[in-house]
Formats: structure tokens, sequence, C-alpha cells
């Protein structure tokens, strides 16, 4: 007994230094191009192989669940009810011209009947909608040997059995711990480069500090999500004095767009962890934070955003018009206060794909913190943002109709259903441009 | 955690629901299997949150309204029966239904007369059998709310009231609503076909 403890120590201390010293040597590897913003493809072949991994489990469970007759997939995957693809517009024109003796010259702009639409609309979802029927549907098309998105696990054979737990094992005990201390370093490296920055003389030497002190933080930020993402045609990246919109799954989506370009943003004061990142943030370059009390007045909001476009040496905002995360299918209505202000809008898809990590954020269901340590215990996170031409409001056009066009234009780009745009509240400047509030 | 596909047998009441709402078993079985499905956390009821979570429903202008229909008299869950039933509203109307119809027998759910009483409890908050000007405003406000200023909400809701008004009380009763929509072909507006 008293033998093994010499003995003991020194394996713990060899153990303990061994450790450090590749987590150390990791930090740099993943940092040092980070800075630069150089890849080495790394993260290319890790999905490359996690994706071989995938197939084989699932032919494994499809072939188990066969020999012993079991239903693998979820039934009614097609729709449980009969629909017809009509619109809005044509719907409740057809309902007012069955429903009145009146010739109908000029449409009034509401009916008593006009709520048969929205009633029978609104039940329909409740009888099947498109987001519960699609999720549980992707469910098991490839299983991730994530069990939390696979509802029908049973034990099927010992050998994947051991590939979860070996898969668990390395998620947490080895990528974890890993992610969070990039994450840490990304996000000191932010708060103290900026404040550093700030203290320059205005000038483009400050310009370019600042903008290679945030993009760098923000690379590394990717790098601690892990987050394998594909940009297309960067040529339509926003320029000085525009817009930049995009559709909103989650929190990270800020980190995605920002690590490919530079931005101002836009958003409500925090406090704690979020104000102090933004306090410092301001000091390198002018982004639009918003108080509590100024985010209810429309105006107010209208004009800080007008001024800051209208300088055409200020950044391109980025600005989320839905306001509210949604599960990574649909593309909600887009709320028509960004599209007022004028400027050109240059507008960005985003879609993530599930089979690596889901991204979508269920603001009910998880908090935060519980958010972010699923996203940092997931593969990955892989994702596709396509940067679209950029738009301009018509003359005809009012703020609601080109909100619409530049949200069609997204949801077809990155192949998300659009969703029926209706008319909602609009009474706070939050909803109105859309800033999220956590 | 495996999969189980629903019998009939599982369905509780499953019979009684049958003849009280007219639904085939085949139906009903989907029905119950998207029960199942928007009952997350296997409580066996529905709480007014399972329903909000349905991101399509959330759009919609009348989602709380709707939602409000599930729980009357202000209850906090609704079962697999109540949820029928209220869906129930929305069978389609097969001539089968009008030829069986026996004078004793309750009115079934999907008749036109309980299809419209369903639309109007939307526009009737507070249950009072009368959709007054100010109900009609809320409801505007709803729907039309963005397009239009509050000035013009008001004539619109005045204008609506005056309209299906006929005995001059200012605001539309549930025989009024009826009469200004007789020429509506109510029956196939709010009816649902459910896929064999």
């Amino acid at each position: 007994m008293f033998l093994l403890l010499p003995f003991d120590s020194l394996i713990v201390n060899l153990l303990g230094i061994s450790l450090t010293v590749l987590f150390t040597l990791l930090l740099v590897f993943i940092i040092v191009p980070a800075i630069f913003g150089v890849s080495f493809g790394i993260r290319k072949l890790y999905m490359k192989t996690l994706l071989k991994i995938f197939a084989w489990a699932t032919l494994r469970m499809e072939r188990g669940a066969k020999e012993k007759n079991h239903q693998l997939y979820k039934p009614y995957t097609n729709g449980i009810i009969a629909k017809d693809p009509t619109s809005l517009e044509e719907e409740i024109k057809e309902i007012r011209r069955s429903g009145s003796s009146k010739a109908l010259d000029n449409t009034p702009e509401f009916e008593l009947s006009d709520i048969f639409y929205f009633c029978r609309k609104g039940m329909e979802t409740i009888m099947d909608d498109e987001v519960t029927k699609r999720f549980s549907a992707e469910e098991l098309e490839s299983w991730n040997l994530l069990s939390r998105t696979n509802y029908n696990f049973q034990y099927i054979s010992l050998r994947l059995t051991v590939l979860w737990g070996l898969g668990v094992l390395i998620r947490y005990c080895f990528l974890l711990p890993l992610r969070i201390a990039l994450a840490f370093t990304g996000i000191s490296l932010l708060v103290v480069g900026t404040t550093v920055v700030g203290y320059l003389p205005n000038g483009r030497f400050k310009e370019f500090m600042s903008k290679h002190v945030h993009l760098m933080c923000y690379r590394i930020c990717v790098r601690a999500l892990t987050a394998i993402i594909t940009y297309h045609d960067r040529e339509n990246r926003p320029r000085n004095g525009g817009i930049c919109v995009a559709n909103h799954t989650s929190p990270i989506d800020v980190i995605i767009l920002a690590s490919d370009g530079y931005y101002a943003m836009v958003g409500q004061v925090h406090g704690g962890l979020m104000g102090v990142i933004q306090r410092a943030m301001v000091k390198a370059c002018p982004h639009v934070w918003f108080e509590r009390s100024e985010v209810k007045d429309r105006h107010l909001v209208a004009k800080r955003l007008t001024e800051h476009v209208q300088d055409k040496s200020k950044l391109p905002i980025l600005i989320f018009p839905e306001g509210t995360c949604i599960n990574n299918t649909s593309v909600m209505m887009f709320k028509k206060g960004s599209f007022e202000i004028g400027a050109t809008v240059y507008p960005v898809a985003i879609k993530y794909d599930p089979q690596f990590g889901d991204a979508f954020w269920n603001s009910s269901k998880y908090g935060m913190v519980t958010y972010l340590l699923r996203m940092m215990t997931s593969w990955a996170i892989v994702c596709s943002v396509w940067y679209l031409p950029p738009m301009t409001r018509e003359a005809d056009e009012d703020a609601v109709q080109f909100a619409n066009r530049v949200k069609s234009a997204i949801a077809r780009q990155g192949g998300l259903v659009d969703l029926l745009c209706l008319p909602g509240h609009l009474d706070s400047a939050h909803l109105w441009v859309g800033m999220t509030c956590y | 955690m495996g999969s189980r596909s629903s019998h009939a047998a599982v369905i509780p009441d499953g019979d009684s629901i049958r003849r009280e709402t007219g639904f085939s078993q085949a139906s009903l079985l989907r029905l119950h299997h998207r029960f199942r499905a928007l009952d997350r956390n296997k409580k066996g009821y529905l709480s007014r949150m399972d329903l909000q979570q349905i991101g399509a429903l959330a759009v919609n202008p009348l989602g709380d309204r709707i939602i409000e229909s599930f729980f009357p008299d202000g209850s906090q869950r609704v079962d697999f029966p109540g949820f029928v039933r209220v869906l129930a509203h929305f069978r389609p109307v097969e001539d089968e239904d009008t030829e069986t119809q026996d004078p004793k027998k309750p009115e079934p759910l999907n008749s036109r007369r309980n299809k419209l009483h369903y639309a109007f409890q939307l526009y009737d908050l507070d249950r009072d059998g009368k959709t007054s000007r100010h109900e009609m405003l809320q409801v505007l406000r709803l729907m039309v709310g963005v397009q239009v200023t509050e000035e013009q909400l008001e004539n619109i809701a005045d204008r609506t009231v005056q309209e299906a008004d006929e005995d001059g009380d200012g605001a539309v009763s549930f025989v009024e609503f009826t009469k200004s929509l007789e020429k509506m072909d109510v029956e196939q507006k709010m009816s649902i076909r459910i896929l064999k």
C-alpha cells in the first residue's frame, strides 16, 4: 500500500504535465490561425470523419430494427390534413366575394368573414404544422450519436452503445473544456483588445486595428464552437452605409456573420458580462446600443439608425428583423422597421445543418447557459451563409412590401419555408426593429 | 423509450368520442398521435404552453384566442376528448350527417350553426353573446392593425358593426352575425379534411 504512494504521485504529476502541455499546444494551434484568418482544414476533415461514422451507425440501427421488426421511423410524416396552397390575399378575396352580394370595386380592409381564414389556418397548424412534423422526420434519417435528438434510441447492439459512450466521453471530457478555454480566451481578448484600441487617436490606424481585433476574437469564438461555415457569394458582402439583414435562428448567428465581416451591432444595453463586452466594443468603433427606456421610442430608434447609415464612414449595421429565434426551417414575418430607414439592404441567408448539432434555441425551454453548454457539447455546428445581392426599396413599394420581398429572397436562397406574412403587434421599437433581448 | 403505434384500445373512451364528434376511427388515431406529439412532457393533457409552442400559430393574429377556445371556463388543461371536441367543429360536412338528422339527438358539432358559433366566439371575448364595438376594435387591431391608423381602425369597426347590426343596440349578436353571412359557404371555409 505504501509502496504505491510515491509511484502514484509520479504518475499523477506526469499526467498533469502532459495534459497541460497538450492543452496549451492545442490552444496555440487553434488561436494562431485565428489571428491570421488562416484555416488548416482540420475542421473539414473532422466533419468528413464524423459523417462516415454516422452513416455506419444508422445502417447498424436500421439493420437491428429490421431484425427485431421494430418500427424505426415515426408514422404520418407526410401530413395529416389536406391543405390547399393559396396565399392570404387570394383566400380573403375569395371569401369576401362569396359572402357578399355587393360588387367589390374597392376591396375594403376588413369584413366579418375574414375571420374564417385565420381561424381555419390556425386550426390547421394545431392539427399538423410543418415544423413539428419536419423536426420529427429529420430526427432519424441519420443518427448523429447525440441521444438527445433520437427519441427512438433503444439498445441495438453492443458496438453501437460503446461508440455512443465513447462519443459522450470525447464530447464532455475533451471537447468541452477545450471549447470553454477557447471561448474564455476569445472574450477576454475582445474586451482587452477593444479597450486598448480605444485609447488610440482616431484615424486610419485605429480603424485598422479595431477591425482586426474584432475579427480575430470572433474567429476564436467560431473555433470555440467548432463551427464549420461555408460562405457563398462573398462578393455581395455588406458595405458601409448599408444595413445587413439576416434570418435569425440562434444567438450565435452574430458570431458567425461577424467573423467574416466588420459590422456595427445594434442592441439593447445589458448588464453583467454582456454589458462589459458592449462597453468595451463601443470604445473601439461606433456600435449602436440603446438603453432600455430608449427602446420603447420608435422615432428615437429610427433617428439614431438613420444617422448611422447616412454617415458613409460608419460600418454596415447588422440587424435580425425577426426578433425571436425560429427553428431553422422557416423565415418568419420580418418586422418592417429596418426597412423604413431607406438605406441599401444587404440580405443574408443562414442555414444550419442539423445533423451535427441543432443550433435552435428554444428560449422557453432552456436558459442561455444551458443553451451554450448544449452547443459546446455537440459535435460541431455546420452552417452555410449566402450573401445575397443588395436590395433597395422601389418608389412604389411601402416598407411592408419591401420587407416581404427581402424575406422571400432569403427564404428562397436558404431553402427555408417562407411562412405566411401576417400582421402582428408593432407597439414598441423593440419589436419594430427586431432587437433581441435575452 | 420505444415507439408504439397507437391502437384503438389506447384511446380512452374511444367509442363515445367517436359518437360525439363523428370522426372516423382512422381520423381519431391520427389526432391522438398528434395530441401525443404536442404533449411533449407526456403529461396526458395539453396546457396552453404546449399549444403556444407551435410556431405557425404564434404568427396567426388569432392564435391566442384559438388557444383560449380549447380551455373553456378557466380550465388549465385540455385532455384528448376536449381537444377533439374543438377540432370536431372543423370536420367537413358530409351528406350522411344531414340525412340522419334525428331531431331528438343534439346537433352535430360540425353543423353550420356550430361552425359559425365557433367563429363568433373568437370575436366575443367576454362570452356575453354579443360582439360590441369595443370587442370588434380589438379583433381588428389584431388582424389589420399594422397597415392602418387608429382612426381608420375605429371607422372600420363602426362600419362593420353598423352593417351587421339590425336591432340597433350597437353590438352584433350571434343571430345578426349568422344573418350577415347567410350567403357564405361556411361549411367549406371552416372545414379541414383529414387524409386517410
